[in-house]
């Protein structure tokens, strides 16, 4: 009877946050057992390499890094001219994210929920709400914050929705998980819509979750059957999901602002001073 | 003196199985990870009654949705039923072969699915398949080596 108390109190009304993330500080430990295998994995990876692997490295990452300094010239001078033709516009500056790397520790066992644990709690300046993101794409938002881990809902768990709008038109949408790590559903997309294979949707902004612009996934498949009002669409997401060690925490705005006291070990951000952090 | 050791090896043997339900398996095992929280508890349940019941099993479950993220009181519940099931049936269950054991215990986990897949139904994280059931086979293929290495723990620990 308690049991089943506890389970409509946990569904139903949010009451006990505070309860969850105590126990969650206090299981801490159990993870950090957990990952060990992982851990060793990992140092055996970094430490046993042939030298010509590393050679090989080597070379591709300097090669990587010729091609990348080259459009970060460009970059400085378009950023600038960027700022400037906004300006005109009379438009508030876009100021790049904060962002902070966290370590993944542990998966949900169950198949159906799609959570991370991530090495950074409420120590870090965690969030609930707080977006994360990786090489590649938007990977999920923080839903339970402990002291020194935070749980991370995946945008393809089955209960997470993700409003997206096509890069090519700015069509808005609504992609939802499946409880397949590589798919994501577009619903309610009238059969009329322009929308095709290969077209990159990329997060919309609306409802102040998810900062505008980063890629969501990659319409992999468009179903149109006159008879229904709406097509079906099918995307990968973009993210590596089942592959990414390292996520990248997104502070946005002025929330942000308000949880972070310890801006020494943010990353360095030319462009926003504590004037223009009114992003996202 | 040695009845409290006794609990140190029961919460250590939890603990070592709420270790293993949270390792990260390969994508193909997703689906057939053993339910080893249940079965410690199963073992227990059967072989110290006096001991371990009721009140470990909720606890312990309440512990594991910590773990795993889930609604306080899924696995409490499971757990629970389990705990439940093996009270009532401990006495047959020790009498059995060791197929016979296997066989049992995959009904009782297939329960312990059961409850499980009920509960996050509810929370709108169902499964589409039946596939939900493979850990009550993988449990019970691994059953034997659960109940060898925990029974070699009871003796050499002389817990009654």
């Amino acid at each position: 009877m308690a049991l089943a108390g506890l389970l409509v109190a946990d569904l139903h009304f949010n009451s006990l946050g505070r309860t969850r993330a105590l126990l969650n500080t206090l299981a801490t430990p159990v993870f950090w057992v957990a990952d060990i295998p992982r851990e060793v994995d990992d140092w055996a990876g970094q430490h046993l390499r042939s030298r010509s692997a590393l050679i090989r490295d080597a070379e591709r990452l300097r090669r990587e890094n010729l091609l990348l300094q080259g459009r970060a010239q460009q970059m400085a001078s378009l950023q600038a001219e960027n700022l400037r033709l906004r300006a005109l516009l009379g438009s508030t500056a876009l100021v790049r994210n904060d962002v902070q790397v966290a370590e993944l520790i542990g998966v949900s066992p169950d198949p159906m929920r799609h959570l991370l644990v991530i090495n950074k709690g409420g120590q870090d300046g965690v969030y609930i709400g707080q977006p994360l993101i990786d090489a590649e794409g938007l990977v999920g938002q923080v839903v339970e914050v402990a002291e020194y881990t935070a749980r991370v809902l995946l945008i393809t768990d089955p209960t997470h929705s993700t409003p997206v709008q096509i890069n090519r038109n700015g069509v808005r949408a609504i992609a939802e998980g499946n409880g397949s790590l590589d798919a994501l559903e577009v619903h309610h997309i009238p059969v009329t819509t322009d929308i095709e294979p290969g077209d990159l949707l990329v997060s919309s902004g609306m409802g102040g979750r998810f900062p505008v612009g980063y890629p969501v996934g990659v319409v992999t498949q468009v179903d149109r059957d006159p008879g229904q009002p709406f097509a079906r669409i099918l995307a990968r997401p973009s993210a590596a999901l089942d592959r990414s060690r390292h996520v990248l925490l997104v502070f946005v705005g002025a929330e942000a602002e308000s949880t972070r006291e310890t801006p020494a070990d943010r990353s360095a951000d030319p462009a926003g001073g504590p004037a223009g952090q009114d992003s996202g | 003196m040695r009845s409290r050791a006794g609990y140190g090896i029961i919460a250590f043997t939890l603990l070592v199985a709420a270790v293993l339900a949270i390792v990260p398996n390969p994508l193909w095992l997703q689906w057939a990870r053993p339910e080893w929280v249940a079965l410690v508890i199963l073992y227990w349940c059967m072989a110290l009654p006096h001991r371990v019941g009721l009140l470990t099993a909720a606890v312990t479950g309440v512990f594991q949705d910590v773990l795993e993220g889930a609604p306080l009181g899924q696995h409490g519940l499971a757990l629970l039923a389990v705990a439940l099931l093996v009270a009532l049936l401990y006495k047959r269950l020790r009498v059995f072969s060791l197929w016979q054991q296997s066989a049992m215990v995959f009904l009782i986990i297939g329960m312990h699915q059961l409850i499980d897949q009920w509960v996050q139904s509810l929370q709108g994280a169902a499964a589409g398949s039946l596939l939900f059931l493979l850990p009550a086979l993988t449990s019970a293929l691994v059953w034997p080596v659960v109940l060898h290495v925990l029974r070699a723990l009871r003796r050499y620990y002389h817990m009654v």
